[in-house]
């Protein structure tokens, strides 16, 4: 009977796997980001939303420390994964990033053969001990990428004369390839056609089998359709985070429910 | 008629006022048939029993105009949270009307069976203030879903056990007028089943509260509500 009643599925609780406390970002004298608090799950997909502008993906990229990669920003608050704050100094960020993996909006293969996009991670981080064990993760991982069957006779050709969709398929085996045990997407559909997103959108799906995801996304409809937990971000502030039926169908907020039902906020 | 900021795209404020507005368009024809048909009755007067036979065809087609503009809205906008609610209870409020009409249509159809009868002392009158009773409810259903107003709507639902004391009472003096003489037992027969109607129609009416509820709170009301329709349980006149 629980599969029948869309609204409850799969949102018992789950185990936490990011507690973020008092987070704050500032680009040079703007505050992009203002005391957010948020918990999310494991094995759970959490989608932010909001419009542009308003912190989502400086958010997410907080959370594998892609904004170290900016001068000018500076990060504090605690972002505990598992328990570790991420911003702890004996935290190497290459070796977060294997763990905390992350998909981009325009797919962006390596100008290398779709093996070799694979086995890139796995051999910098020394997860295979000979060729046999890196032909393994490289099956398995495009196979979670679910593309294997479209790539499997052409593993030497370039990555980058795949469709979009292929790509950001072959993008996200790549990312599962270090087995993290978070995704971050930011956008990842929107370069895709309905047909590629869709498969996306299922292979997220299977990816909350084994992982925690974090995807950030400008359509609503996809927030509302993948994840479990949405959270509402606006002016760098998290606004409002829930379930994603309730968020849908019955935001509490008022600027939830003036931006999801495409008012002006 | 949504006193809320308006959205982006305007014509999808458009889609839903023209949701909105059909329905008050649909809500009036069905209290315009309640009371004709308890008028017709209560004066059996054929011709404006037959007249509200023949308008039924208008409601519902307007039924099947809002479905069709529903299916269009949800395939064109995705609507969200309120909006979503809104279309949802308009659909909902299309059926609930459709219904009362269709009760209403019966009232007709039976009265003009009636007008071939004796006249039961009393029948046609009571009926008839029972009818407007459900008619100014319907009335105030209305008003609650255009104003977005949770507190008419709930009292609206609350007035159902009016609608539910007067069945009651006009199942017990129908039977008394059969008991007292075989005579009576058809054009009775044909009365009840009215009460029979009004009753549901209340009922109906009590479902679009429920909605208006759902729309402005989000949530559908509990199933607390006072209840007096006994006659299922009661044996009348037996031993």
């Amino acid at each position: 009977m629980n599969d029948m009643r869309p609204l409850e599925r799969a949102v018992e609780t789950k185990e936490i796997k990011f507690e973020c406390r008092d987070c704050q970002v500032y680009y040079g004298d703007t505050h992009a980001i203002k005391d957010v608090n948020v918990d999310i799950e494991d094995k759970t997909v959490t989608a932010f939303i909001g419009p542009s502008g308003c912190g989502k993906s400086t958010f997410l990229r907080c959370l594998n420390r892609m904004n170290d990669t900016i001068d000018i920003a500076r990060v504090e608050g605690s972002f505990l994964l598992d328990g570790e704050n991420i911003y702890d100094k004996r935290v190497d960020p290459v070796q977060l990033r294997a763990k905390v993996g992350m998909v981009f909006q325009k797919p962006n293969p390596f100008p290398k053969s779709i093996y070799d996009n694979i086995a890139y991670g796995p051999r910098i981080h020394g997860l295979a001990k000979n060729k046999a064990e890196l032909d393994e993760i490289v099956e398995k991982s495009l196979r979670r990428g679910a593309i294997w069957n479209e790539v499997k006779d052409r593993l030497d050709a370039p990555g980058t004369g795949l469709s979009g969709g292929q790509q950001q398929r072959l993008c996200i085996a790549r990312a599962v390839a270090t087995e993290p045990e978070v995704l971050l997407m930011d956008e990842p559909c929107s370069a895709l056609d309905p047909i590629a997103t869709a498969q996306v959108e299922e292979l997220i799906d299977e990816l909350r089998e084994s992982y925690s995801v974090v995807i950030v996304t400008h359509s609503m409809q996809q927030a509302a359709r993948v994840s479990q937990k949405t959270a509402f971000f606006h002016l760098g502030n998290l606004v409002e985070f829930g379930e994603t039926g309730q968020i849908f169908t019955n935001p509490k907020d008022p600027r939830t429910e003036s931006y999801i039902t495409g008012r002006i906020g | 008629m949504d006193r809320k900021e308006q959205h982006i795209a305007r014509a999808f404020d458009r889609d839903l006022e023209a949701l909105q507005a059909h329905i008050m368009k649909m809500g009036g024809l069905v209290e315009d048939a309640i009371l004709k048909a308890a008028e017709a009755l209560a004066t059996r007067d054929e011709e404006v029993a037959e007249r509200v036979r023949q308008d039924d065809r208008a409601i519902d087609e307007l039924e099947a105009m809002i479905m069709e503009e529903a299916a269009l809205t949800i395939a064109e906008r995705q609507p969200m949270a309120s909006d979503l609610r809104t279309v949802l209870a308009v659909i909902k409020i299309a059926g609930n009307l459709e219904r009362i009409g269709d009760y209403a249509k019966n009232m007709a159809k039976r009265t003009s069976v009636l007008v071939q009868m004796r006249p039961i002392e009393d029948g046609g009158n009571s009926t008839r203030r029972m009818a407007k009773l459900v008619e100014v409810m319907l009335k105030d259903a209305l008003d609650a879903f255009v104003q977005r107003d949770p507190e008419l709507a709930e009292d609206v639902r609350q007035r159902d056990l009016e609608v539910d004391q007067m069945y009651n009472s006009l199942f017990r003096n129908f039977l008394t007028y059969m008991m007292e003489d075989p005579r009576n037992i058809t054009a009775c027969m044909h009365l009840h089943f009215i009460a029979k109607n009004i009753e549901r129609m209340g009922d109906h009416v009590t479902a679009v509260a429920e909605q208006v509820i759902y729309l402005t709170t989000g949530t559908m009301p509990d199933e607390n509500r006072p209840k007096a329709d006994r006659t299922a349980m009661e044996t009348h006149g037996q031993g």
